[in-house]
């Protein structure tokens, strides 16, 4: 059985169907792409797996578990745990405690223990501390700890974000097109990072536009073209698939 | 809590002190009241700092949930509830010793609710009432939601205004002391000037404590990713909606908690106090403290109360406060303690370091 399983998932905005019946999975431990042209609908499917928006139709299971329409702050706690495509760090706080409110599901301390600042709470909070230092460290980003993490560059502001999704110690992370805004040498950097984090045993969903850095680290792609499913298969198979050649770079008999 | 805001306190409880000295050198104890009047309303203000400044949520309906604090306790610490001698809920409550036998000037009969029953009625209600308003109104955002909270506090100040059980337009007066433990009570007497003082601010301090820990605590952190990105907040698994609301009946609760002492300080309550003008006020001062801080807001706050109840303002004193939210909107949006006014100064007369000296809480 698979991790994730999408089945024939829809949504329409109005008359415009973003994404119809689209239906695949994602087994353990896999880098599983979804890629299409602009206006494909990866955002909108991405959005209804994560519980931003709500399906007209269809059902995404977890664990063997449906979780469509679930609140988002639910199925984080799950453990699916997501980065945005425009990164919305959050402003004002710094690297170190972006990081730290990824941990809010792997701790507990609410409005009274905080309040009364009482001691499971302030040692929990350490911890919370301590963790979210290692991942920084893990990730070679330690030395920006205690910047405003919205004064980073670009690339570091991703690195930042993806420390602060898998602080969250998730079984699934979902990554909104990461190679967005990155320059090329920033790019082989990511492709590098999403390696290691598969190899913690990290199951990786990603929509994404770039496509060598799909055709590298990829096990298996899904190929979108206005809301449906036009191909799916390993990236060699893609490469050589006429349909999505032909979506990518247009058919001549049509000009 | 962090050891510059710990200085901080200490300091502040030094001034405090220095403070009653000096007015019993000077003799000028009388600035003592306007003293404990102020930090009773600071308290409001703090907490309207957590909602604001944190949340990033705004409510024009705290003078509502202050007046409800103020309004419920001094009801029923002054009401006669001898009037019903047959009704079973009096006597029941009568039996478990909820209500006080007494005398009046004349000696009637009296039966009145305890203070601390009264205490934990106002403070119940507000709760009740803060969870009721918050559920569906905090789904709202910007100026949708300032507006209905503002609608919030019309009610409240209408009611106080029309219903005779408050006192109608009178307000209600003749509202005991606050008896709190060994002999300390709050009241306006002038024996209890000093102790009085320090009660008020003992309180303000206890509750600025509660506060610069939470907002420290994981839920301070995820408060202040929701003002960030709501999106990417909920994301990392941050329940946004009870957050705020939690939040929102956390700073009604000050509001009550101020409205009660402040109301047996003074020994009466009138409609005013549950006013839209008192609620502008309120979000006047957070602004002009920088809204997300608790140390600039608390500094005007108190001032800016003080001068206001020693009658600096005159007859203008809404409009003064009026003023101040125009003043700060236009020019100094993120507080006056974010203008960096020394640098500024100094920065033609020599190398000005470009390094703010921002505190975050």
């Amino acid at each position: 059985m698979a991790l994730l399983d999408i089945q024939l998932l829809s949504k329409s905005f109005g008359g415009l169907q973003a994404v119809g019946e689209v239906s695949f999975s994602v087994p353990q431990g896999a880098i599983k792409a979804v890629i299409g042209p602009n206006g494909a609908g990866k955002t909108t499917l991405f959005n209804l797996i994560t519980g931003n928006l709500r399906s007209d139709s269809g059902k995404v299971l977890f664990q063997e578990r449906p979780i469509q329409n679930m609140p988002s702050h639910k199925i984080a706690a799950l453990g699916l745990s997501r980065t945005f495509q425009n990164i919305k760090m959050f402003h004002g706080m710094t690297a170190l405690e972006n990081v730290m409110v990824g941990r809010h599901t792997m701790s507990r301390a609410g409005f009274w223990g905080g309040m009364l600042n009482l001691p499971w709470a302030r040692r929990e909070e350490k911890e919370i501390r301590a963790k979210s230092l290692e991942l920084l460290e893990r990730l070679g980003i330690e030395k920006l700890a205690d910047n405003d993490a919205a004064s980073l560059a670009f690339g570091q502001q991703r690195a930042v974000e993806l420390a602060r999704a898998l602080a969250s110690e998730p079984t699934v992370l979902l990554l909104d097109e990461p190679a967005a805004g990155l320059n090329i040498y920033e790019t082989a950097e990511l492709a590098r990072l999403i390696c290691t984090i598969r190899d913690m045993g990290i199951t990786i969903v990603l929509v994404e536009h770039d496509m060598s850095l799909v055709m590298d680290i990829s096990d298996d792609i899904v190929v979108l073209s206005f809301g449906q499913k036009i191909a799916e298969g390993t990236p060699t198979e893609i490469q050589g698939n006429k349909e999505v050649i032909q979506v990518y770079l247009g058919d001549d008999s049509d000009a | 809590m962090g050891f510059k805001n710990i200085l901080i306190l200490v300091g502040l409880s030094l001034l405090v002190v220095v403070t009653q000295q000096v007015t019993q050198w000077t003799d000028t104890t009388f600035y003592l009241t306007q003293l404990t009047m102020a930090a009773y309303y600071s308290i409001v203000i703090i907490g309207l700092c957590l909602v604001m400044g944190y949340a990033g949520q705004i409510s024009l309906g705290h003078a509502g949930f202050f007046g409800i604090g103020g309004y419920v306790s001094a009801a029923l610490t002054t009401h006669n509830f001898a009037q019903y001698p047959d009704n079973p809920v009096i006597m029941s409550l009568q039996k478990v010793g909820l209500l006080v036998a007494g005398q009046d000037l004349y000696g009637g009969d009296l039966l009145t609710f305890g203070p601390w029953t009264a205490f934990l009625a106002a403070i119940g209600l507000t709760v009740l009432i803060a969870f009721a308003i918050g559920i569906p109104v905090l789904k709202l955002k910007g100026h949708y939601l300032a507006m209905a909270t503002l609608g919030f506090g019309t009610i409240i100040y209408r009611i106080a205004l029309a219903s005779a059980f408050f006192g109608e337009a009178d307000g209600i007066s003749g509202v005991p002391g606050f008896p709190l433990f060994s002999g300390l009570e709050i009241s306006g007497s002038f024996s209890a000037r000093v102790a009085n003082y320090y009660i008020a601010w003992g309180i303000l301090l206890i509750g600025l404590i509660l506060l610069l820990n939470l907002i420290r605590s994981r839920v301070g952190r995820a408060l202040r990713a929701i003002h960030a990105s709501e999106e990417a907040a909920e994301a990392m698994g941050v329940n946004a909606a009870r957050y705020k609301l939690y939040t929102f009946v956390i700073s009604a609760v000050f509001a009550a908690v101020a409205g009660i002492f402040l109301t047996h300080y003074n020994g009466g309550i009138g409609p005013s106090e549950a006013g839209i003008m008192k609620s502008v006020r309120y979000v006047a001062l957070v602004a002009i403290g920088g809204m997300a801080s608790v140390w600039g807001t608390l500094t005007l706050g108190t001032l800016l109360n003080f001068m206001s109840l020693r009658g600096m303002f005159g007859s203008y004193d809404d409009a003064f406060f009026g003023l101040i939210l125009i003043v700060i909107m236009l020019f100094a949006p993120n507080g006056i303690f974010r203008l960096h006014l020394w640098q500024r100064l100094r920065a033609p007369f020599g190398k000005s370091s470009p390094g703010s000296t921002e505190d975050e809480s």
